[in-house]
């Protein structure tokens, strides 16, 4: 079944850890069962459990601690390169799973989570804005700017990795 | 289109998000644009990267079986079952699709592997991207995979098959990286999952297991240290052709 271990997946991505997000899953899951009755037929059943979850999430010790940053200020504003001139896609290429894992986790929870749901859950934008319950010009500056910023930390990573192998 | 105009709009190039008409207009920007080309290359590594990285998590077993009790617990005969009649059905509905988590926990290790096989086809044909490398060249699609898993394999010869190949993508099942190859005949897709025998997570049985999923028919099978799944809606009859073909090509 797809969406158990993929929410869990996600739920763990958001929580950063594996008791927590057992939690939310679980909690999720009773949600869903009792509030069934607002989900309407012919709808996207997938962004309404992500939803629920994403939801449960905001309203938890960690989600709380994560959620006040304020992020879509400028959101119309062109995202700059990065660094022109790198051979990033050389860098990126070159780099391990568990470096771009790292730099996931490294990122605010509202651009992780923005990245995992159109990444790696593959989701559209009107899925995505539907499941943030959020605009979809926020969707896209969200991810332009996660994903820069997750590039700088991907290039500084392999920056460092490439001056040790140096010094060895 | 300008620069500024192109890089505002590389976001939703990457994610197969802008109009049509707006997608050629920017190609041919990048056609004549090495930064832009550079930026948005960038962009889709990163992308790409992510999808590969980003299914890190599986839920533990001991996880599974307390999900599985609470939905048994769910499905007991209530009072309000009797009261509320609509909730009632809400609730099955919502036990029929949440939990199938109960229904997969209920199954044998190898009902379970093949119904997360049979998702893996379903998530990857309702991908905007289903294959990461798409051609319909044997000797393009198996070097791609190379340093990317942490094994070989041989793809099989198709010529007078009807089969084409349109590609594939690395797969992940269980925390093992594998190949998934999309294959076509006539309407319908197969996708073919190739996973290291010895990475675990892979229940052993001896020679070919078919099986349904989902309405999707499987075939499944282990040669010289790989496991080999099919999967399609195409009929039973023509998964197992595209099998003689893989195996054919395993032993040559």
């Amino acid at each position: 079944m797809p969406l158990f271990a993929r929410l869990y997946n996600f739920a763990h991505w958001l929580t950063q850890d594996r008791s927590e997000a057992e939690d939310l899953v679980q909690e999720t899951c009773m949600k869903a069962l009792k509030g069934f009755d607002s989900f309407h037929q012919g709808t996207n059943f997938r962004a309404w459990i992500y939803k629920i979850l994403r939801n449960t999430f905001l309203t938890s010790r960690t989600g709380l601690k994560a959620a006040p940053v304020s992020l879509d200020s400028d959101e119309d504003a062109v995202v700059e390169p990065i660094a022109p001139g790198t051979p990033e896609s050389i860098l990126i290429s070159s780099l391990d799973q568990q470096m771009i894992q790292k730099a996931l986790a490294a990122l605010p929870v509202q651009y992780r989570e923005v990245i995992l749901l159109c990444d790696v859950e593959e989701m559209s934008y009107q899925e995505i804005a539907e499941t943030l319950a959020i605009p979809i010009g926020t969707v896209m500056s969200r991810l332009s700017r996660g994903r820069k910023a997750m590039r700088e930390l991907l290039n500084d990573a392999s920056i460092r990795s490439a001056s040790r192998s140096i010094d060895k | 289109m300008t620069c500024d105009e192109v890089r505002g709009k590389l976001t939703p190039y990457v994610d197969s998000e802008l109009p049509a008409g707006e997608m050629t207009e920017l190609e041919s920007h990048l056609r004549g644009c090495a930064a832009c080309a550079a930026e948005a290359l960038g962009l889709l590594q990163t992308k790409l990267a992510t999808r590969a990285a980003g299914m890190r998590y599986a839920p533990s077993s001991e996880f599974r079986m307390r999900m599985e009790q609470m939905m048994q617990a769910k499905r007991k005969p209530a009072w309000w079952r009797i009261r509320f009649p609509r909730l009632a059905t809400a609730a099955v509905a919502a036990v029929l699709l949440i939990g199938s988590i109960a229904l997969w926990v209920n199954h044998s290790g190898r009902e379970r592997e093949l119904a997360e096989i049979a998702d893996l086809h379903v998530t990857a044909l309702a991908s905007s991207n289903p294959v990461d490398v798409v051609s319909t060249d044997n000797h393009t699609v198996k070097p791609w995979f190379a340093g990317k898993l942490p094994f070989s394999f041989n793809l099989p010869e198709l010529q007078n098959s009807g089969f084409t190949l349109d590609g594939g993508r690395v797969a992940y099942f269980e925390r093992n990286a594998g190949a998934q190859l999309l294959f076509k005949l006539r309407k319908h897709q197969l996708s073919v999952f190739i996973f290291k025998n010895e990475s675990g997570g892979f229940p052993s049985y001896p020679g070919t297991v078919t099986a349904t999923r989902l309405e999707f028919h499987i075939e499944t099978w282990s040669e010289a240290g790989l496991r080999y799944y099919i999967v399609s809606d195409a009929p039973a009859s023509d998964v197992h052709a595209l099998g003689e073909l893989l195996r054919k090509a395993a032993r040559s």
